[in-house]
C-alpha cells in the first residue's frame, strides 16, 4: 500500500469497562476506491486497535448486521462506499452507533428491546382453523403474494429504528420493522392471526404511536415500506373503532 | 464481566438535525394553519346563524388587515398541506389491479382532479 492516500475515520466509541459516555477517536486509514465502510473498519481493527467492537457477517447487504450510523444517517456500513463520502480519497467519515439503542460497546447496540417487540407481534403464520393434510397445501395466487410481498425482505438491519423520532422519544413503540412484520402477516392469504396481532399493533404501543415521519421508509435498504405498513393498518384499525360504535353488538373479534 | 450499556436520550432539538426532519415539522405545524381556519369558519357559520347583523360584524372582522395577512398565509400552508400529503398516499393506501399495484402516478394524480372538481363545485355554489 504504497502512496496512499489516507482519510480520517472518526469512530464514537464507547468502552463500558471505563466510559461513561461514548467519545471520537479518528484514526488515519488508507483510502481504496472499492472499499466500503466496514473495510475500513476492519482495517483499523486488523492493524491499529483490536479492540474496535462492530457486528458484521455477509459484507454483502443480506445478514443486516452491521447498521450504523455514518455521518449521522442510518446505513449498512458495507453498503456505504467510503467514494460517496470522500472527495478524492480524503477527507472525514464518522461513525457511530445506530442510534436510539443502548450502546453495549464502541459500535455494538442492545438489540433486546427489538427482539421482544418482534415477538410480540406473533411474526408467523396463524390459523384459527385447521385443515387434514389430505386436503393438501394452501393455494396462494402471484396477487395475493404481491400484495405483501416488499413487506417480507426485511433484514432486521434497525436501520428504521435509528431513524425514527417516535422510537427515540417512546421507547416502548413497537417500532417501523416489526409493526410492517406484521402487517405482511395480516395480508397474507393464508394467515387468520390479525384478531390476535391487534392487541399489540392497534395498542398504545402500536400504530397510533406513529407520527408519519417516514424516515424509516426513506432509510430502508431493501424498500420494505415500514411507513406505508404503519399507515395503512392505522386506517383498518380507525374503520373497526367505527364499526364497533356503529354496529351494536360488533367488538373488532 | 458485567454489562453497562451506555443509554442515549434523544435531546429536544433533534428535528433540527436534518432537513427532512425539519420538513417534516413544517408539515406537522401546517396542521395548526388548517385547523385555525376550520374554526373561523366555524364561528362564521355560527355567526351568520345569528342574524345580519352578527355576520356583518363578523365580515367586519374578517377584512381587518391582520385577518388577511392570516388568510393569506393559512392558504399557502394548507396548500403546502395538501400537496405533501397527496404525495404520500399512495403509501398509505395501495391499489391492486389485477396482479399488480397501481403506480403512484395516477393515485397522486387522481387526487388533484377530486380537488379541482371540489373547487369548481363549490365555486360555481357560491357564484351563482
Ligand atoms: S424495515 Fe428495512 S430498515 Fe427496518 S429493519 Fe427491516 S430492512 Fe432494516
Ligand atoms: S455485513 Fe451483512 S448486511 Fe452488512
Amino acid at each position: 500500500m504504497s502512496d496512499t492516500t489516507t482519510f480520517t475515520l472518526e469512530v464514537l466509541r464507547y468502552n463500558p469497562e471505563s466510559d461513561d459516555v461514548p467519545h471520537a477517536e479518528s484514526f488515519s486509514v488508507p483510502y481504496q476506491e472499492d472499499w466500503v465502510v466496514l473495510d475500513a473498519l476492519n482495517w483499523v481493527k486488523d492493524n491499529v486497535d483490536g479492540s474496535l467492537t462492530f457486528r458484521w457477517s455477509c459484507h454483502m447487504a443480506v445478514c443486516g448486521s452491521c447498521g450504523m450510523m455514518v455521518n449521522n444517517e442510518p446505513v449498512l456500513s458495507c453498503k456505504a462506499f467510503l467514494r460517496d463520502y470522500l472527495k478524492d480519497g480524503k477527507g472525514t467519515i464518522t461513525v457511530g452507533a445506530l442510534k436510539n439503542f443502548p450502546v453495549e460497546k464502541d459500535l455494538v447496540i442492545v438489540m433486546d428491546s427489538f427482539m421482544e417487540k418482534l415477538e410480540a407481534v406473533k411474526p408467523w403464520i396463524i390459523r384459527t382453523t385447521e385443515k387434514p393434510v389430505e386436503e393438501g397445501t394452501f393455494i396462494q395466487l402471484p396477487k395475493q403474494l404481491k400484495r405483501f410481498k416488499h413487506h417480507t425482505s426485511c433484514i432486521n438491519c434497525l436501520l428504521c429504528y435509528a431513524a425514527c423520532p417516535q422510537v427515540g422519544l417512546n421507547p416502548g413503540f413497537i417500532g417501523p420493522a416489526a409493526l410492517a412484520l406484521a402487517h405482511r402477516y395480516n395480508l397474507d392469504s393464508r394467515d387468520q392471526g390479525k384478531d390476535l396481532r391487534k392487541d399489540v399493533t392497534a395498542s398504545e404501543y402500536g400504530v397510533w404511536e406513529c407520527t408519519f415521519v417516514s424516515a424509516c421508509s426513506e432509510v430502508c435498504p431493501k424498500d420494505v415500506e415500514p411507513a406505508g405498513a404503519i399507515q395503512e393498518q392505522k386506517i383498518e384499525s380507525s374503520i373497526d373503532w367505527a364499526l364497533d360504535h356503529l354496529i351494536p353488538g360488533r367488538k373488532a373479534r | 464481566m458485567s454489562r453497562k450499556p451506555y443509554e442515549p436520550t434523544l435531546p429536544n432539538t433533534w428535528w433540527l438535525e436534518k432537513p427532512f426532519y425539519i420538513r417534516y415539522m413544517l408539515r406537522e405545524m401546517t396542521s395548526f394553519f388548517v385547523g385555525a381556519y376550520v374554526a373561523i369558519l366555524i364561528v362564521g357559520l355560527w355567526q351568520l346563524s345569528q342574524g345580519p347583523d352578527a355576520w356583518g360584524s363578523f365580515l367586519g372582522v374578517l377584512s381587518h388587515p391582520l385577518s388577511v395577512i392570516f388568510h393569506v398565509l393559512a392558504f399557502v400552508f394548507a396548500t403546502f398541506h395538501t400537496v405533501t400529503w397527496f404525495a404520500l398516499t399512495p403509501r398509505t393506501t395501495p391499489i391492486m389491479r389485477g396482479d399488480h399495484f397501481v403506480p403512484p402516478g395516477p393515485i397522486i394524480g387522481a387526487q388533484y382532479v377530486i380537488w379541482a372538481a371540489a373547487s369548481i363545485v363549490v365555486l360555481a355554489a357560491v357564484l351563482w
